[in-house]
């Protein structure tokens, strides 16, 4: 760490850390509710749980993203942040808010939260990922105004280097898309057709800006590649994303009520949207292989390299493999759809704020050579622990989604077996699942553990070697 | 990558592209807002629809079930239940006595809860996915089961 100031990205670094632990034990109440219908019900119903962990997910992935970007835009600026002091502030403001939000999920029925939260006054709830009350959601649109404006003023008076560029122009992206959040007509079809203005262009859209920049980022510091080189390959990426994922938003619009041409449109953009994740493992490995220095942080570079190969997989992948509409039409809204889903998220966006983390607290806590060899061992058993575990959870699902297809999907009416007949065929797929989920919560355990081991600086253990 | 292909000519695809792209998008977007009337079924979205979508939200349904394919896939798909479960002729009755029904209580099943729902929220419940199940999906879902 060079910069004061990049401090302040430690709280967010913890705090989003935090809620991953809690995201991953509602995840465990989910698998089992899978299985065991009536698990903590009335107490916990499913949509509840659903709620908790798919908010948490987004709600710590935001933290990190924040967190990366006050400890990533200073060292690229060479420059102190413009006010710590603000950082601080709505680090504090945003956690009140998604704890009382989540305390709100809770503790009350949904309809309470919603009445004692005045959504009759601009109604913006009740929709999958955006279920957080009208103001909560405003207060993140407010954080997210200080937060911009605090890294915009560190750029402005320091260097402006391709990475803090393209990393801004994702962050406000993002802030920009999540404005859709509060659209929400009557019109079901025009309801659902911009709400994916939201979710699609984020996750295949804006953060993947943000993921190639701090992929970009870690690269050069692990590998000491030139950053012209760097750069070159950070043009083309985001180039490829957006070229490819803006018009691929057409593959949400198949069945929701948009004309036809959107089968086309959407099958075709969508089914190149894989290159530019396939160029992020090209690029990951390139850089690693043509590396001018053995950085001893050897957990971050493993990190970095897992993310690219996950995020090929699991947006890559697993997005094309549903993503034609002759195909889409089957398995729309299936346990396939949950298996891209999870793999998407974890290897693409979990994946990168693990890596900045990996990379930066070390230096944040006085180990610019990173953890000791016994913490990072460590490290890299919760990466082979989590991401197998998610490779299995993956896989499961998938044959799961296949059975289901199969059986509820392509027979015809009066044929085909009812939804709640065929979740139970697919019971096995769905306890094994469940097994991978608590496999994936141990390697969360031992990645947090690995914080607490101390030892010698690996760079003075290699030199006594 | 090829010495010739500058860093330059990378930051103009980045932003040519992006910006040709975006104008196609926002392009189609007009023309889809402009296409949709004649397929989202708006002609039978009266009050108690839209009280109806109202109340969908503020129970959170979707954290459960699927609605065209998108939500949860925990429990059934509901855009074509109006139509699986007795249509124009007996979906109001089979939704509000179902509705009042939970939660059915068996042992280790999937359960749903209770929404203290009355008469006049049902029916605009109901009518609501009736709407829903009218729009034009180009043919989906594949069968009656969603
Ligand atoms: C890291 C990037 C990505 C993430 C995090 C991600 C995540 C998700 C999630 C969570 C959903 C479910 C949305 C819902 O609840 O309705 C979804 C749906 C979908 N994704 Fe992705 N995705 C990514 C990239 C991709 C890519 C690159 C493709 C195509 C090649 C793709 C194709 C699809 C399709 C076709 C659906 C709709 C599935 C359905 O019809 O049910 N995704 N994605
Ligand atoms: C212990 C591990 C986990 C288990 C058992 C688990 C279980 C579940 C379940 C049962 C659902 C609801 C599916 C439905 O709607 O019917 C779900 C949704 C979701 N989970 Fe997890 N989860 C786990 C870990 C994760 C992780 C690590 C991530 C992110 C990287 C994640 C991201 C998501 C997302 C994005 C959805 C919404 C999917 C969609 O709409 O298609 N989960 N999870
Ligand atoms: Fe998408």
């Amino acid at each position: 760490m060079k910069y004061e100031s990049q401090a302040v990205a430690m709280p967010y670094f913890i705090f989003a850390l935090i809620l991953f632990a809690g995201q991953i034990l509602f995840g465990l109440i989910l698998g089992t509710q899978y299985v065991i219908g009536d698990f903590l019900f009335p107490e916990i119903p499913f949509n509840v749980a659903r709620m908790v962990h798919t908010n948490l997910l987004i709600v710590w992935l935001l933290f990190g993203f924040m967190g990366a970007a006050y400890y990533l835009i200073p060292a690229e600026a060479e420059t102190e942040l413009y006010s710590p002091k603000l950082a601080k502030l709505l680090f504090w403001v945003f956690a009140a808010a998604g704890t009382l939000t989540i305390i709100g999920y809770l503790a009350v029925p949904y309809a309470t939260l919603a009445e004692i939260t005045g959504n009759d006054l601009l109604p913006t709830m009740g929709r999958e990922f955006l279920e957080m009350p009208t103001i909560t959601k405003v207060g993140v649109v407010i954080v997210a105004l200080g937060f911009l404006f605090n890294i915009g003023m560190t750029v402005l008076k320091g260097r402006k280097t391709v990475i803090n560029i393209v990393l801004i122009t994702g962050l406000v992206g993002l802030a920009l898309m999540f404005l859709f959040s509060f659209y929400n007509p009557v019109n079901l079809a025009l309801d659902k057709f911009f709400w994916w203005y939201v979710v699609h262009l984020w996750v295949e859209g804006t953060w993947e800006l943000i993921m190639a920049s701090i992929l970009a980022f870690v690269l050069i510091k692990v590998t000491g590649v030139d950053r012209e080189v760097i750069e070159k390959w950070l043009y083309v990426i985001i180039a490829m994303a957006l070229i490819s994922g803006i018009l691929g938003t057409g593959h949400h619009f198949f069945w929701i009520g948009p004309p036809e041409y959107w089968l086309w449109l959407g099958s075709i953009f969508s089914a190149i949207e894989p290159i530019p994740f396939f160029m992020m493992t090209l690029f990951a490995f390139n850089m690693v292989n043509r590396r001018r220095r053995e950085h001893p942080n050897r957990a971050a570079t493993l990190w970095a390299l897992g993310c690219a190969v996950m995020a090929f997989l699991g947006a890559g992948v697993w997005g094309f493999l549903h993503t034609l509409a002759p195909i889409n039409y089957y398995t729309h809204g299936s346990q396939i759809t949950a298996a891209h889903g999870h793999m998407a998220f974890y290897g693409a966006y979990v994946m990168i704020v693990i890596t900045l983390i990996s990379y930066a607290m070390p230096t944040l806590r006085g180990r610019p050579n990173g953890n000791s060899n016994k913490a990072q061992v460590a490290e890299m058993w919760s990466f082979w622990l989590m991401t197998i575990a998610m490779v299995f959870i993956t896989l499961f699902l998938t044959a799961a989604g296949v059975l289901q297809v199969w059986i509820q999907r392509l027979p015809e009416s009066g044929e085909a077996l009812n939804f709640m007949a065929t979740q139970d065929k697919l019971a096995l797929f769905y306890w094994l699942r469940l097994v991978s989920g608590v496999v994936f919560f141990i390697g969360l355990v031992v990645y947090l553990w690995s914080f607490f081991i101390g030892g010698e600086d690996p760079a003075i253990e290699a030199a006594e070697s | 990558m090829a010495e010739r292909f500058t860093k330059s000519m990378a930051r103009n695809m980045y932003m040519g592209g992006s910006l040709f792209f975006i104008l196609i998008f926002i392009g189609l977007t007009l023309d889809t807002v402009r296409q949709l009337p004649e397929r989202d079924n708006r002609e039978n979205l009266t009050e108690s629809v839209e009280h109806g979508k109202k109340l969908w939200e503020d129970n959170n349904c979707v954290g459960c079930h699927s609605l065209i394919g998108e939500g949860a896939y925990f429990a059934p798909e509901l855009g074509n239940v109006f139509y699986r479960r007795g249509g124009e002729e007996s979906f109001k009755i089979f939704f509000k006595s179902w509705m009042n029904a939970q939660p059915l209580g068996i042992e280790g099943r999937r359960a749903m809860p209770q929404f203290n729902l009355n008469d006049e929220e049902l029916e605009a419940l109901a009518d609501f996915l009736e709407y829903a199940a009218k729009m034009n999906t180009n043919d989906w879902p594949p069968n009656i089961e969603g």
